[in-house]
């Protein structure tokens, strides 16, 4: 018995959270007395998971696995569990993860529990805790299947190294033709910005901005910070900028290091998608502004002189600093 | 084509969330329910495709009787026929069970589910529901069309969008995106009269296993007042030292 952890790459490199994911599963393996096995799919380099508490890597290398594919990829990790004998298996909180997890679940009768926010409070029975109601309650649920799959939350555990020796084997799962059903055609993804689900820090902008044309100083900001850029819910409905920036309970979960609101009023489906971020900044010239009382730091004034003030006094830190 | 719309029947975005019975239970106490607002998209692009390519469309709830005002409205907004199956909602796993009884029995091809409901956010259902009718399956869709038996779906990724080529029978997992916002229907006085009369068939549950039960509920601790600063300077400085996050 082990548990496994699905380490996702993208390029051949390990994702950030697939990295914390290892961390989290180490945790797991020393309440149960066990070792961490991670699978891999067509990773380049493995030597970095042992760091974090790997004993175990399956590399799996397959070219008709260069794409994401939800089938083929739960039918792959379910394989690997198998030869492992895992009775844990952790996922992370990444699209591709919740994508498979389900599939995954269901070709193993095991249960499934996402967002988890810690390691489990027991092993016997075996209980975690997750965050529900977009964040503003957790749950504390218990599996009552042989397999548990869980799906942990991310930048809820960190980056805790474990330095562990891992032995590296090449594991080939038999793939059929059901996997393949779905051809992708193409796949349009910047390259050059950072996402929302990988940022460290997020830079957020509503309608305070008053227009499109105003998103620079927004842009710059982050730019400056290696941020991405987010932003309220109307301001995507009116097209200032793209629906994939929009944050919060009907978009998408915000959990950075620093998240960065300006000119947003901090009404309640917004502050639900990014709760969970750790450290909040508002910049709003509304002293009454809601979001003040969810933030930790805050500048009541203009976002018009401040944004491009902060913005060079970044760059001089950063110098300062580099 | 036969489209089955998954609707969770979930508090509205504002509501406040408290729990009962020794932080057990989700207390419902003055708390207004609504279509999740993933289903919601769905269900619009399943009127599109009712609208212009002659498809049925019928919404379904694994719930008790206190949900069929959430099916009415669904009703209401132009859905043929409903189907509630008449269980609590107790865990992803079991939902899906049910749902896959009657997908199969129904023959739908096309299943339309929402990436996840706004209030447990497993996000799990419809990727379960089709791999227990081996259906094909494409996550936090944003775009669909289908001709014949193909359908052609855009999928939102960590970063970007993709395409699909794929078949039906096809279960998506949907979001905004799916639809313009402005395409969202408020259901008018006719729709709301035809929706007294549709059907709202009450099924029978079948026997299926949740795979996890919640034992309790915990808000997070309050938070600490916010530091207000006058100049970026000092923003900076706190920030680097004190927050430790640049
Ligand atoms: C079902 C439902 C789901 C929703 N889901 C979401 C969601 O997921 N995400 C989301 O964001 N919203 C969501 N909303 C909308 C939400 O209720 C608010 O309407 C929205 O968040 C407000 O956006 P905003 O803060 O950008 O705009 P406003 O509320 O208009 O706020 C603008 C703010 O900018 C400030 N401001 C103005 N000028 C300046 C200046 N020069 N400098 C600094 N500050 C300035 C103002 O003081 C004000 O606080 C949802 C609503 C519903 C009903
Ligand atoms: N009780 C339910 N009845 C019908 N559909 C549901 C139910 N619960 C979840 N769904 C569907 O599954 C989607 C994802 O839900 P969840 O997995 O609970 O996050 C929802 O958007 C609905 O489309």
């Amino acid at each position: 018995m082990s548990v496994l952890v699905y380490t996702e790459s993208e390029e051949g490199k390990f994702k950030k959270i697939a990295l914390e994911a290892v961390a989290y599963a180490k945790g797991i393996a020393d309440q149960l007395d066990t070792q961490v096995t991670a699978v891999c799919i067509n990773a380049t380099d493995t030597s970095e998971l042992g760091k974090y508490g790997a004993s175990k890597v399956l590399k799996i290398t397959n070219d008709k696995l260069s794409k994401f594919n939800g089938e083929a990829y739960a039918d792959a990790i379910g394989q690997a569990a198998k030869n492992e004998d895992a009775k844990v298996i952790v996922l992370t909180s990444s699209a591709n993860s919740k994508f498979l997890a389900p599939t995954l679940a269901v070709n193993l009768e095991a249960g499934f529990v996402p967002n988890v926010v810690a390691l489990p409070e027991s092993t016997s029975p075996f209980k975690v805790k997750h965050s529900v109601f977009t964040n503003k309650a957790f749950a504390t649920t218990e599996f009552k299947t042989d397999i548990k799959i869980i799906g942990l939350g991310k930048n809820s555990y960190g980056l805790k190294e474990n330095e562990t020796s891992a032995s590296t084997e090449d594991f080939s799962p038999n793939l059929d033709a059901h996997d393949f059903d779905m051809e992708i055609v193409s796949v349009d993804k910047a390259t050059d910005t950072v996402t929302i689900a990988d940022a460290e820090i997020v830079v957020s902008a509503g309608r305070g901005m008053k227009g499109p044309e105003n998103w620079g100083m927004i842009e710059d900001l982050a730019e400056t910070l290696g941020a991405a850029t987010a932003c309220s819910k109307p301001v995507s409905d009116m097209g200032w900028r793209p629906h994939s920036e929009h944050v919060g309970q009907t978009g998408k979960p915000v959990a950075s290091n620093l998240y960065i609101a300006i000119g947003i009023s901090g009404a309640i489906q917004h502050l639900a998608g990014i709760n969970a971020s750790k450290v909040k900044v508002v910049i709003n010239n509304d002293p009454e502004a809601p979001f003040f009382k969810a933030a930790d730091y805050g500048i009541v004034g203009d976002a018009f002189e401040i944004v491009p003030q902060l913005t060079e006094k970044l760059k001089e830190f950063k110098a300062q600093n580099a | 084509m036969k489209i089955l719309v998954c609707i969770s029947h979930v508090p509205d975005t504002t509501s406040k969330i408290n729990f009962t019975e020794g932080d057990t239970k989700f207390d419902t106490n003055g708390v207004q329910f609504v279509i999740n607002p993933n289903d919601e998209f769905g269900l619009t692009r399943a009127m599109w495709f009712k609208e212009k390519q002659g498809a049925t469309v019928h919404v379904i709830n694994v719930g008790g009787p206190e949900t069929e005002p959430t099916l009415r409205k669904a009703l209401a907004i132009g859905a043929d026929e409903a189907i509630r199956i008449n269980t609590p909602a107790t865990d992803g796993f079991s939902v899906a069970k049910q749902l896959a009884n009657i997908a199969k029995e129904g023959g739908y091809n096309l299943i339309i589910g929402g990436r996840e409901s706004i209030d447990y956010n497993g996000g799990m259902v419809p990727g379960m529901l089709a791999k227990l009718i081996g259906a094909n399956f494409v996550n936090t869709c944003i775009g669909l069309e289908v001709e014949g038996d193909n359908a052609t779906a855009i999928r939102e990724i960590d970063g970007g969008k993709e395409t699909l080529k794929t078949s039906l029978p096809l279960v998506i997992g949907c979001q905004k995106g799916l639809v313009e916002e402005s395409d969202l229907r408020i259901p008018n006085m006719r729709g709301i009269m035809q929706a007294r009369t549709k059907p709202l068939n009450v099924k029978e549950a079948i026997d299926a296993n949740s795979e996890t039960n919640t034992v309790s509920f915990e808000k997070p601790a309050p938070k600490g007042p916010v530091k207000l600063v006058d100049s970026v300077d000092e923003l900076v400085n706190l920030l680097h030292n004190e927050a430790k996050v640049i």
